[in-house]
């Protein structure tokens, strides 16, 4: 719907990925753990691949977690935005179509949080 | 000499307001008053506006005066009495960092809005109340700062309110809160904050910090409150009358205002959000908790009002199921997130005493020895293992409130009730479908927020490092604003005036 | 089904005087004390008049000045020379 204006209103988004020096937005939500309060927001390289960002930036993001430890990357169960995704080893983020702003959601099977409330 | 007989109120606020207006002789009206139309709102005649409280410049100065001369005499005694050794534990102070540096400049804001608005109705009696409010809003920005200056000469966090609220993380989230309304035209901004905030919402905003203040010994801000709240009766009047005056001129309006109403029903109670927390976890001594608040400040009076409204055609606010739903969880579920992010905060964190935990758990049989307690327990631990929990990477925020996306469904607290949407070819993020629906219905405003972590992401804010960014451009004094209040120099300055000393290393009063 | 209207203000000199007039003119409403704070709420219809206060007072009282004592209220409001009527419809 448009905005009522009081002249002609176009907008610009303001997150534009060509706003990000050459790297984008991802963000990863490891399902059952609310100890982390929302999901990450992680910047990366559109060329990296998934298990370098996992590597780089989803291990290091989900350490203090007491389970984190359990994680294997084989295991993981993923969703691309909000559907199943089998991701693959060798290919860069892009190409695999987990593009700027999309979000990786992770189930680890077995590994449901603590206190018996996902935490 | 035949002696004047005194005009009796009506005659005077007459004479005083509506009989100073005029209708152009030599410009178009909609050239005096470009912004009226725009939104669609229909007006037929001007002189269906009522106004209560009929109060003239005149009389608005005496009064005002007097209650700023009371005012300004009890924060002098305040002063001069060290009345910040009475508050019940330097743990509350916490409570007005985040008071000064997120509510304080809306106040500002809200002097602004008014000033802007105020000179955008056509009807004189609409401009006489919003130039009044945007006085009273000029005075409550500059009473709430001399009221919480004094704090700033024995504790840290509040040093640099302004720049924090432009800035700083979470206070994008009040920010964009009045950005929105105040980008919006003059109708929509007082549906927004004339009749949503300043009545509906009100007292779920004042009562919990001046209460919190007259529970925790705080002098000085229960005064402002009290000195503001009859400021705020006004206000709230201007609230409801702008609302039955817009359904009553015009049945094509009845669609537009519950749109709003949903709207800023919604944007005012994710704010409140961050007042939850205060309630419940910021105040050594408490008022009620944040579920008893909202029932009786939300359900049962604003009951009372939408029954009322029913005549027109309103319904109450779309996602207010929701919103009720969400009393029992969403203060532990904001303190969770300021803990975790404590070191990026000008405020102190810290899991709650056994004791206020009890409150919790009895105060929240549903919900708080299910599903929180045990992550502060756990945290409590840790803590003491010398592994304070921080949370390192930076969180995904909802495109509209801004908050961190860390609200749950109603059907399972331990589930983000995230969504998102593509629009024009770019994915957006939001905390829930409410927040997804305010997006739908006017995308090109939101798509070009600010966003906090995103203009980290983009180098906007110096760093690279969070602890740079929090520095730097937050202004947040690292290891003296942030950072847990247990082992902080606020801790250790209330010991030293209330003479406890210390445990030493190994657990002897020293 | 009742719709309380009510109003709040301050605990100071001259709450006991408004107390008295309010409940005098308002058989029906109910007086609740809180911290530093009165709350008086009556169904649908609540009424200050001045006459009553000036009777209490002993002494010229405006309407007006009620509100510098005032904290909050619910209801419709209608404010002349001798009122202070708050209502639902």
């Amino acid at each position: 719907m448009a905005v009522k204006a009081i002249s002609e209103y176009t907008a610009v988004p303001n997150d534009l990925v060509e706003n990000f020096n050459g790297m984008q937005l991802l963000y990863v939500h490891w399902q059952s753990h609310i100890m982390f309060c929302a999901p990450f927001a992680l910047l990366v390289s559109p060329d990296a691949t998934l298990p370098e960002v996992f590597a780089s930036h989803i291990q290091p993001a989900i350490a203090p977690h007491p389970e984190s430890v359990k994680v294997k990357y084989d295991d993981i169960q993923w969703e691309l935005n909000g559907e199943t995704f089998k991701p693959n080893r060798t290919e860069t983020l892009l190409a695999q179509g987990i593009d700027h702003k999309s979000m990786l959601s992770m189930t680890t099977p077995g590994l449901n949080g603590l206190y018996n409330v996902n935490f | 000499m035949t002696a004047t007989k005194k005009l009796n109120l009506k005659q005077k606020y007459q004479y005083l307001t509506r009989d100073m207006d005029w209708e152009p002789s030599y410009q178009k009206k909609s050239d005096i008053f470009p912004h009226e139309d725009f939104e669609g709102i229909k007006i037929v005649d001007w002189d269906g506006w009522e106004d209560p409280f009929r109060l003239t410049m005149d009389s608005y100065w005496k009064y005002q005066a007097e209650k700023e001369k009371k005012l300004y005499a009890i924060f002098d005694a305040f002063a001069q009495n060290n009345g910040h050794q009475n508050i019940s534990d330097a743990r509350y102070v916490n409570s007005l960092k985040l008071f000064l540096s997120g509510v304080s400049p809306l106040e500002y804001a809200a002097f602004q809005g008014y000033s802007k608005v105020g000179r955008q109705f056509s009807g004189a009696g609409a401009r006489v109340a919003c130039q009044m409010q945007a006085i009273d809003e000029l005075r409550h920005s500059q009473t709430q700062q001399h009221a919480m200056s004094h704090y700033n000469k024995h504790f840290n966090g509040l040093h640099d309110a302004p720049l924090m609220h432009d800035r700083v993380w979470f206070l994008s989230v009040p920010k964009s809160f009045f950005d929105d309304a105040r980008s919006a035209g003059p109708f929509e901004f007082l549906t927004a904050i004339s009749f949503s905030f300043e009545y509906v919402l009100t007292n779920l905003l004042f009562v919990p910090f001046m209460s919190g203040a007259a529970y925790n010994g705080d002098m000085a801000t229960v005064t402002f409150g009290f000195s503001a709240q009859s400021d705020e009766a006004r206000h709230m009047t201007l609230g409801l009358e702008i609302i039955k005056f817009m359904l009553e001129q015009h049945e094509d309006n009845v669609p537009i205002v519950q749109k709003w109403i949903d709207k800023w029903f919604w944007r005012g109670f994710r704010l409140l959000s961050l007042v939850s927390m205060m309630m419940d976890y910021m105040l050594p001594n408490k008022v009620m908790s944040w579920q008893e608040a909202w029932e009786v400040y939300y359900e049962q009076s604003g009951g009372a009002l939408f029954k009322e409204l029913a005549r027109y055609g309103i319904k109450p606010p779309k996602y207010q199921d929701v919103a009720n739903a969400a009393k029992e969880h969403i203060s532990h579920q904001l303190w969770t997130t300021f803990y975790q992010y404590g070191q990026a905060t000008n405020f102190h964190t810290w899991i709650p005493k056994e004791e206020e935990m009890e409150w919790l758990a009895e105060k929240y049989p549903n919900t708080f020895d299910k599903y929180y307690r045990p992550r502060f327990e756990h945290w409590e631990k840790e803590h003491k293992k010398g592994n304070r929990f921080y949370n390192n990477t930076l969180p995904q925020l909802c495109q509209v409130c801004q908050v961190p996306v860390l609200f749950t469904k109603t059907e399972d607290p331990t589930a983000f009730s995230h969504c998102d949407t593509v629009h024009e070819g770019e994915r957006y993020h939001f905390c829930s479908e409410a927040c997804g629906e305010i997006f739908a219905d006017e995308p090109a405003k939101y798509v070009q927020a600010v966003l906090p972590v995103h203009q980290i992401y983009k180098g906007k804010c110096g760093g690279p490092d969070l602890p740079n960014v929090v520095s730097d451009h937050y202004h947040i004094n690292i290891g003296e604003d942030n950072f847990d209040y247990v082992g902080s120099l606020d801790e250790k300055r209330w010991n030293e005036i209330k003479g406890i000393k210390p445990l030493n290393k190994d657990n002897d009063a020293a | 089904m009742s719709q309380y209207v009510f109003i709040a203000f301050q605990d100071n000199e001259n709450a006991r005087y408004l107390v008295e007039a309010i409940s005098e003119d308002n058989p029906h409403a109910e007086i609740e004390h809180q911290p530093a704070m009165i709350r008086i709420q009556a169904d649908k219809r609540l009424v200050i008049t001045r006459e009553t206060m000036e009777e209490k007072l002993n002494r010229e009282w405006d309407v007006q000045e009620m509100l510098l004592d005032v904290i909050s209220i619910g209801g419709n409001v209608d404010e002349d020379d001798d009122h202070f009527i708050l209502s639902w419809n």
